[in-house]
């Protein structure tokens, strides 16, 4: 026994050595499948990868999977039930990625790599009572206007455009705002439409807020 | 013996009696509809969304909320009414201030901003509906009660 181990090579050398062979078998032609085999094996397998990859993405995109945790089950997600953008007389439903996740490709995987540390929330408990959710909701709240600030509300613009806005239809009250301030670039949508689909945190000093 | 039965039958009556006046008199807002029946609501109306000053009644009126709040939030944590009508916001709402009355606490003190007591704002100010009311109101403002002519009135002016 000993002597076997004391002749057989360290894991080093035989990973070393194990690496160097496949790098001799892709670097040569094969020698069994012909090209267009080869060629059509890439594509299936690249199909099958990509749709794979964009079909697990678009089920984290979904209201299911954010509310498969309790997390967002038992706060955000019962705020939102009470909201006009849950539901309404046309009948249209805003669900979470709606406005939470972009919808354009590159900004989506940035808003997912971002998530990563939703994840890393997650597993390490960061907001898992109703009293510890509370304590972060000030700071998790200021994320997202920072977010719909920069991007100029982008996810209120899928469905709300300035352009497609009617302001004859709307109250006075609401027309001369929208004229004065979204129409000329002043504001933005989240400036003075915070906490529209959820409970607002402590208010106290965030500004144009008593 | 007597004294209890008497007192016994006087209780009973008193007891009947009064039921009988309970039903008749709490029954305004819910109709004739008997107490373990449920009555068919009357169906909602939207806010009135004018955005027009609406008159008092009497000086010490609470103003009426002209346009809708619905969704507003006012609770310990924020209040949206204050986000436009707060002194330090009207210049960009363009809303009528609070009156300064809110910023005194119950001992008179004027406080820097809205005393506690008078933050709840719907505690007095209410969005209206355009419904007819379930119990008719027969308040007479003091001007129009006023210009009411007395028998001695002509002897007066």
């Amino acid at each position: 026994m000993t002597t076997d181990d004391a002749r057989r090579p360290s894991f080093w050398r035989r990973f070393l050595g194990f690496a160097r062979e496949i790098w001799g078998v892709m670097r040569r032609p094969s020698a069994i499948f012909s090209l267009g085999v080869l060629v059509l094996s890439g594509f299936v397998a690249g199909i099958i990868f990509w749709g794979g990859f964009n079909t697990a993405l678009e089920l984290t995109n979904t209201e299911a999977f954010c509310v498969s945790c309790h997390e967002m089950r038992d706060n955000v997600f019962q705020e939102l039930k009470t909201t006009v953008h849950y539901t309404n007389r046309s009948g249209v439903r805003a669900r979470c990625p709606d406005c939470h996740v972009p919808h354009n490709w590159t900004d989506k995987i940035a808003r997912k790599m971002q998530a990563s540390k939703e994840v890393w929330g997650k597993i390490f408990g960061t907001i898992n009572t109703r009293e510890k959710f509370l304590d972060h909701r000030l700071i998790l709240a200021e994320h997202e206007w920072a977010r719909m600030k920069a991007n100029d509300s982008l996810e209120c613009r899928n469905c709300h455009s300035a352009e497609s806005m009617d302001i004859t239809r709307q109250s006075p009250r609401a027309a001369e705002a929208h004229q004065r301030f979204l129409f000329t670039g002043e504001k933005t949508c989240i400036d003075c439409h915070k906490g529209i689909a959820h409970h607002l945190p402590d208010m106290s000093n965030v500004p144009g807020w008593q | 013996m007597t004294s209890k039965l008497r007192l016994t039958i006087a209780a009973a009556l008193m007891a009947a009696f009064s039921t009988v006046a309970l039903a008749q008199s709490f029954s305004a807002l819910r109709g004739s509809t008997p107490l373990n029946e449920e009555t068919t609501p009357p169906p909602l109306t939207p806010e009135m969304n004018t955005s027009v000053r609406e008159p008092r009644s009497y000086p010490e009126q609470p103003p009426v909320i002209p346009h809708s709040i619905e969704g507003y939030e006012v609770s310990r944590r924020a209040n949206k009414c204050l986000s436009c009508h707060a002194r330090t916001r009207i210049q960009e709402s363009q809303a009528p201030m609070i009156s300064v009355t809110h910023f005194f606490d119950r001992d008179g003190q004027t406080l820097a901003s809205v005393s506690p007591r008078r933050y709840f704002c719907t505690e007095c100010h209410v969005p209206q509906h355009n419904v007819r009311p379930p119990v008719e109101n027969d308040f007479v403002d003091i001007d129009t009660l006023l210009k009411v002519k007395g028998p001695d009135s002509g002897a007066r002016r």
